[in-house]
């Protein structure tokens, strides 16, 4: 099968854009791209055909290799059609993003932000067992024979406080600490989007 | 006149469907009864084309009368049949229930009137996805039934939705091209994309071209499928699509990718070649999407994590390449379409009942509802693989053709069957502790609707709106509670399905009743290996 080198290159550059086309994050570039790819496919399947020749309309003087392969060029048809429809799909679901949240850019997952910046610590497997009010407090020795008390030294807590102010999130425009990010979710609160469904309220 | 000679109606019944539901797109009455009276046709259809593939094996319909190696072919046998009964059945279910809820509501526009003509579209990419033996037909299926869930998954037009139609709109394209190069480079390396055609011819190529064609369309289908490191978009976009439409998507789509995946494997490319990547692939699918699925705290995100990890089953069925592997893989496909869309359905009736799908807001629902319990509770455990259901049977099937297999990878796999299997079941429990055991009060976050008592709900602020929306209709429960029997009753006949399954592996894995079935009779086919005598 000979192929030509036209098409070839050609069908490279269309690859090559395209795919760092859809690597941007802007919606109409990444529609470029995939409008690329789709062409750089359509050359693809051309070449599959080999060179031009006849016009596949039979005629009985014709030997069997001089006709044009006319199976590459159904596919290439159907290939347009599916392009098109997806292509102006495409088009409609970027408008829709831009008249809802006015910006030609891909969105982040909400609910996938806030699953990664939930703590690992789950208030009903890990939360701690509050410390025995007891008259006698519970006083060890370590080996050191320095004073283990389940209290800790008064110093840590401060440490722990300072620990906590720093570490913070950003969500819905206000700053809170990271620990009480997932804890803010309540209906209403400015960090989640309410639900599509709007469930049964 | 074989009955198998019908088989296009398959794809033609749900097509005149969506052509008269559109056409009705201002009576949404009319259009319900067309929408499902085809649809049921349909499924009655394909019940008889699966008695004649049972009887009698694998036939080939001619379309238009153009003889195989040029026209286009549609192929009914031991495999696709019973996948296309299966689709059907939960896809009518799913309809039934999605016009329960715009009927509930008391809005004659919801589900919009669009929902019919795309959704009947969907059904008939999905049959022609199955029936297709021409590899080029097979993407055309595929392209119908994505468009289709294209416009399903961004129905309404909200910003989430949009959002997530995004992310899958363009994965989608992306693995389509991928698919269509690899068609483009098939044709050019042989000259045919009939599938058949392809089994003989593929088979002269030199290794090197063979391994990449068969890479290019593993990939393309991996993408489809969800298969570990192309299964990202999954979970990111499936829960935001409304319930019903994510019900499907869940039992069909992946599963179709599968079922590609399958004839790959076993028609196109016979042999081990690319058996140990497949396997780690399926190790890896299953832990990291369980894991995956043990962080979320949405009901819905927390099934799609599971149904990517499900997928991992099938693949490691597949990759061991032997009877019982493979008859375990097609069992556990037909399973999981069964069950997976039933627990989305239940859990479309557990937001409406009790407010949220996640679980922090959630509590006390077997006491409010004992049957949504029941419910969630069978098709939940059945997912889990607790005995005696059809998910326990699944698993055993596969863990012993791993065992058979006898490699180090395969007990690998093994183990790590188990392992998900038991992480389902915490994933499964955490959701049933949360969302049914606990009192309402105890949850994080509890939802009002919750805490009403019946009593203040008749009378309280919220009377005006509970009087007009019925919070569990009876045709929404109807549909959810017809899948759960149906998950059941594959686990009361698992005997003649597996029987089933096991004829249909031995069939793909000889391939000759396949080719002959599509290039006549007297066809020889090369290389019919032995392989995987097992059982």
């Amino acid at each position: 099968m000979s192929v030509n080198l036209t098409l070839l290159i050609v069908m490279g550059a269309l690859y090559a854009c395209g795919i760092y086309l859809i690597l941007e994050r802007s919606l109409t570039r990444v529609l470029l791209g995939l409008m690329l790819l789709a062409n750089a496919t359509n050359l693809l399947i051309l070449a599959t055909g080999g060179y031009a020749g006849l016009a596949p309309l039979f005629s009985k003087d014709t030997p069997a290799q001089d006709y044009n392969d006319p199976l590459p060029q159904a596919l290439i048809l159907t290939s347009i059609v599916i392009s098109f429809a997806v292509t102006a799909f495409m088009l409609g679901i970027i408008y829709r993003t831009w008249l809802l949240a006015r910006q030609d850019e891909i969105q982040d997952d909400v609910e996938d932000r806030r699953v990664a910046e939930t703590p690992s610590f789950d208030a009903e497997d890990d939360a701690e067992v509050p410390v025995e009010t007891s008259e006698f407090p519970l006083t060890m020795v370590g080996s050191d024979g320095r004073d283990v008390s389940d209290r800790g030294a008064p110093g840590a807590d401060a440490d722990q406080e300072a620990g906590r102010s720093v570490a913070t999130v950003v969500a819905g425009g206000r700053e809170m600490p990271a620990e009480h990010a997932a804890a803010e979710e309540m209906p209403g609160s400015l960090n989640i989007d309410p639900s599509p469904e709007g469930g049964g309220k | 006149m074989n009955i198998a000679s019908f088989a296009p109606l398959a794809v033609v019944l749900p097509i005149l469907g969506a052509a008269l539901t559109f056409l009705l797109i201002r009576h949404s009455r009319a259009q319900r009864a067309v929408s499902i009276s085809l649809l049921s046709l349909t499924l009655a259809l394909e019940c008889l084309l699966l008695a004649s593939a049972w009887n009698s094996g694998a036939a080939a319909v001619t379309i238009g009368g153009w003889l195989p190696p040029f026209g286009i072919v549609m192929v009914v046998d031991q495999f696709s049949s019973p996948m296309l009964v299966v689709s059907s059945a939960v896809s009518l279910a799913v309809l039934v229930y999605a016009t329960g809820q715009g009927m509930a509501d008391g809005d004659e526009d919801a589900p919009v009137s669009i929902f019919h003509p795309t959704y009947l579209i969907l059904v008939a990419g999905v049959s022609n996805a199955f029936l297709s033996g021409d590899l080029f037909n097979l993407y055309v299926g595929f392209e119908i039934l994505l468009t289709a869930s294209y416009v399903l998954m961004t129905l309404g037009g909200t910003g989430p939705r949009i959002r997530a139609g995004v992310t899958y709109v363009v994965v989608s394209v992306v693995s389509s091209v991928l698919f269509l190069i690899a068609i483009a480079m098939v044709y050019g390396a042989t000259g045919t994309v009939n599938m058949a055609d392809l089994a003989i011819k593929l088979g002269e190529l030199d290794q090197g071209t063979k391994t990449l064609l068969h890479v290019m369309l593993l990939v393309a289908f991996g993408i489809k499928a969800a298969v570990f490191p192309l299964s990202f978009w999954l979970p990111d976009s499936y829960p935001t699509a409304p319930a019903p439409v994510t019900a499907v998507f869940a039992g069909l789509l992946t599963k179709v990718g599968v079922y590609a995946m399958v004839r790959t494997e076993t028609l196109l490319f016979p042999g081990d070649t690319l058996n140990t990547p497949l396997m780690v692939v399926a190790l890896l699918t299953m832990v990291v999407g369980i894991l995956g699925a043990l962080a979320q705290s949405d009901i819905k995100r927390l099934l799609s994590f599971t149904l990517v990890s499900h997928i991992g089953y099938m693949v490691f069925g597949l990759a061991m390449s032997s009877v019982a592997g493979l008859a375990a893989a097609v069992f556990y496909v037909a399973h999981h379409i069964t069950i997976q869309t039933s627990l989305f359905l239940v859990t479309g009736l557990i937001e409406r009942r009790g407010g949220s799908s996640s679980v922090d807001r959630l509590g006390g629902l077997a006491k409010l509802s004992p049957m949504l319990a029941l419910l969630f509770f069978i098709p939940g455990m059945n997912l889990a693989g607790i005995p005696p259901f059809s998910g326990f049977l699944g698993k055993v099937g596969l863990m012993q053709a791993g065992i058979e297999l006898g490699t180090p990878l395969a007990y690998a796999l093994v183990t790590g069957g188990v392992v998900t299997s038991l992480l389902t079941l915490l994933a499964i429990a955490r959701v049933w502790n949360r969302a049914f055991w606990r009192r309402p009060t105890d949850a994080e976050h509890p939802d009002p609707v919750l805490l009403a008592t019946p009593a203040a709900r008749v009378s309280g602020p919220g009377a005006k709106v509970n009087n007009t929306v019925t919070l569990l209709p009876r045709t929404m429960v109807g549909p959810t509670a017809g899948l759960v029997v149906l998950g059941v009753a594959l686990t009361v006949f698992a005997g003649p399905l597996f029987g089933l399954s096991d004829r249909a592996a031995r069939d793909m894995l000889d391939r000759a009743p396949y080719i002959q079935a599509v290039l006549g009779d007297g066809t020889a086919v090369p290389g019919t290996t032995a392989m995987g005598g097992g059982r």
